[in-house]
C-alpha cells in the first residue's frame, strides 16, 4: 500500500514542481520588465 | 553531368582528398575503435559461451560510439571556413550538399567498420553460424541508418551550444529501432536461432522514412537563421 | 477570456479532488491486484493526456514547418482530411479490425485528428504554432515523467519487477526521451534557428514512434517477457473513476498549458521589445 501513497504523492509531487518553476520564471520576468520600465 | 549530381561528385570528392591527405578524422577514428574493442573485452567476458549472444550488441555499440566520432567533425571544416554561407547563397540545392556528405561519411564509416570487425571476430572467435551474407546487408543498411540522421543531427547541432554533446542527445533516442534491429539481426545471424528477415525489412524501411524526412527538411535546417 | 482562467480553475480543482475520491474510495478493490491497482487511475490518464500532447506538438510543429510555404501548406491540409476520411472508410471497410479494436474508436480518432489539424491552424498564427509545440512538448514530458514513475510503481508489488522492455512501456520510455532531446535542443540552440530545428527534430520523433513501436514488438514474439498491465473487461465503477480523472487530468493539463502560454508569449514580447531596443 505504500507504493500506491508513493504513486499518488509522486505525481502531484512533479506537478507541483514544474508549476513551482513556472511560477519562479514568471517572477523573474515581472522583474525583468520593472527593469525595463524603469529604463524608459 | 546535371548540377546536382556535379555539385554532389565534387564535394564527395573534396572531403575524401582533404581526408586522405591529413588523414585526421580516419586516424582518431580508428585508435578510438580500437580502445572501444578493447575495453569492451576487458567488460564484457569474450571467452563465455554468452558472448556470441552478445556480440551483435557490442560491434554495433562500439561501431556507434565510433560513427558518432566521424560525424561530430561532419561540419566543422564548413563551419570553421564559412563555407556553409556560401552554400546558402549559392543557387545549388541544399540535397547536393547533404547527400555529399552522408556519403562521405558512410564511406568513413565503413571503412571503420571493414578495420574493427576483424578485430572482433580476433578477440572474440566470433563465428557465424546461420547465413553470413546478409550481414552484408545488416551492414550496409545499418551503417547508411546511423549515418544519414547523424548527418542531419550533426547539421541541427552545429548551431548550439555543446555541439559535440548535443549529437548523440539527438541522435542515439531517434536510432534506437534502428540499434535494435542491427544487433538483433547480428545476433540471429552469429547464433543461426532465428531469422534476420525481420530485422532487415525494418531497416530498410528506417532507411527509407529517414532519407527522405532528411532530404525533405535538409533545406529548412540549412538555411534556418 | 481573462475571467476564464480562475473559474476553469476552480473547476479543475474540484473535478481533481472528486477523481481523488472515485479513486481511491468508491471504486471497488481489484480482485488479483489489492489496493496498488488504484494507481491506475492516475497512471492511465497521464499516460493519455501525454501522448494527446505530445500529438499536439507534432501537429504544432508540422503546422511550424509547412505554413510559409503555399503548396506544402495545401499537401498538408489535404492529408489532414485524408486522413479523417481514411479512418472513417476503414471502420466500415475493414471487418473484423484485428487486433481487436473498435471500428468505432477508428472512425473517432481520424476525425479528431483531421478536426485537431484545422482547430489549431485556426487558433494559431504560423509564429504562433511555435510557442504552442514548446508548451506542449515541456508539459507532455511533465505528464510524461509521471507515466514513468507511477508505472514502475505499480508494477513492483504486483508483478516483482520494476521494470520489463514490452512495447508499451519502452515506447513511452522512448517518447520521453525524444522530447527531453527536443527540449535541450530548445535550450541549447539561439533563438533565431530553434523554431525550425526543434520542428524538425519533432517531425523525426514522430516518424520514429511507429517503428519503435513495430521493432519492439517483433522483438516480443522473438523474446516473450512479462507484459505489465493486461487488457480484459472492467467493472463499470472502476472506468467511471478512469474517465473523471482523465477528464479531470484533461483540464488541469489545458490550465497548466495555458499558463505556460502566456509566459511564453510574455517572454516572446520582452524579447521583441529588447530587441528592438538594441537596434536603436
Amino acid at each position: 500500500m505504500n507504493f500506491l501513497y508513493a504513486a499518488y504523492a509522486a505525481t502531484w509531487i512533479i506537478h507541483i514542481t514544474y508549476l513551482a518553476i513556472l511560477m519562479r520564471r514568471y517572477s523573474r520576468l515581472r522583474d525583468e520588465i520593472e527593469v525595463l520600465k524603469k529604463q524608459k | 553531368m546535371s548540377a546536382p549530381s556535379g555539385l554532389t561528385r565534387a564535394t564527395l570528392a573534396k572531403d575524401l582528398r582533404l581526408e586522405w591527405r591529413s588523414k585526421d578524422a580516419i586516424n582518431a577514428m580508428l585508435f578510438f575503435a580500437l580502445l572501444v574493442v578493447v575495453i569492451f573485452s576487458f567488460s564484457f567476458d569474450p571467452t563465455a559461451e554468452e558472448s556470441r549472444h552478445i556480440a551483435g550488441g557490442l560491434v554495433w555499440v562500439a561501431f556507434l560510439f565510433a560513427a558518432v566520432v566521424a560525424l561530430n567533425q561532419t561540419w566543422a571544416r564548413e563551419l570553421r571556413n564559412q563555407v556553409l554561407d556560401a552554400y546558402r547563397v549559392s543557387p545549388a540545392p541544399a540535397n547536393s550538399l547533404f547527400l555529399a556528405k552522408a556519403l562521405g561519411n558512410f564511406i568513413f564509416v565503413s571503412v571503420l567498420e571493414g578495420l574493427m570487425t576483424p578485430l572482433f571476430i580476433v578477440f572474440y572467435n566470433l563465428r557465424a553460424l546461420g547465413p553470413a551474407y546478409q550481414l552484408a546487408f545488416v551492414a550496409v543498411l545499418g551503417t547508411w541508418a546511423l549515418v544519414v540522421n547523424g548527418t542531419f543531427f550533426a547539421a541541427v547541432s552545429v548551431r548550439t551550444r555543446s555541439r559535440e554533446i548535443m549529437l548523440p542527445l539527438l541522435l542515439f533516442p531517434i536510432s534506437i529501432p534502428a540499434v535494435l534491429a542491427m544487433v538483433q539481426a547480428t545476433n540471429s545471424i552469429l547464433t543461426g536461432d532465428f531469422s534476420a528477415k525481420f530485422w532487415i525489412v525494418l531497416l530498410v524501411a528506417y532507411d527509407l522514412v529517414f532519407t527522405t524526412g532528411c532530404l525533405l527538411l535538409f533545406e529548412k535546417v540549412l538555411n534556418a537563421e | 477570456m481573462k475571467r476564464a482562467f480562475p473559474i476553469l480553475g476552480l473547476l479543475t480543482a474540484v473535478l481533481l479532488t472528486y477523481g481523488l475520491y472515485q479513486a481511491l474510495v468508491v471504486a471497488p478493490t481489484e480482485r488479483t491486484m489489492g489496493e496498488v491497482q488504484r494507481i491506475f487511475y492516475y497512471h492511465v490518464p497521464s499516460a493519455w493526456t501525454a501522448f494527446l500532447l505530445f500529438f499536439i506538438n507534432f501537429i504544432a510543429s508540422v503546422q511550424y514547418l509547412v505554413r510559409p510555404k503555399e503548396f506544402a501548406d495545401r499537401l498538408a491540409k489535404w492529408v489532414a482530411v485524408a486522413i479523417g476520411v481514411l479512418a472513417c472508410v476503414a471502420a466500415f471497410v475493414i471487418k473484423p479490425m484485428p487486433y481487436g479494436i473498435e471500428p468505432s474508436s477508428v472512425a473517432t480518432t481520424g476525425i479528431a485528428i483531421t478536426a485537431m489539424y484545422f482547430i489549431i491552424r485556426k487558433l494559431f498564427s504560423a509564429a504562433a504554432t511555435d510557442a504552442l509545440a514548446v508548451v506542449t512538448a515541456e508539459v507532455g514530458v511533465v505528464f510524461c515523467t509521471v507515466v514513468l514513475v507511477t508505472g514502475p510503481l505499480w508494477a513492483r508489488p504486483v508483478w516483482g519487477i520494476w521494470w520489463t522492455w514490452d512495447v508499451r512501456l519502452t515506447s513511452t520510455l522512448l517518447l520521453w526521451l525524444i522530447y527531453v532531446s527536443y527540449l535541450m535542443l530548445r535550450r541549447f540552440s539561439s533563438s533565431g534557428q530553434t523554431p525550425v530545428l526543434a520542428a524538425a527534430l519533432a517531425v523525426f520523433g514522430a516518424l520514429d514512434v511507429p517503428l519503435v513501436y513495430f521493432s519492439i514488438w517483433f522483438f516480443r514474439t522473438q523474446h516473450p517477457q512479462p507484459v505489465i498491465g493486461g487488457g480484459g473487461s472492467i467493472d463499470h465503477r472502476m472506468l467511471h473513476a478512469l474517465l473523471i480523472n482523465w477528464l479531470a487530468f484533461l483540464l488541469f493539463a489545458w490550465m497548466v498549458c495555458w499558463s505556460r502560454y502566456r509566459l511564453e508569449m510574455l517572454h516572446r514580447d520582452v524579447e521583441e521589445f529588447q530587441a528592438l531596443e538594441a537596434l536603436r
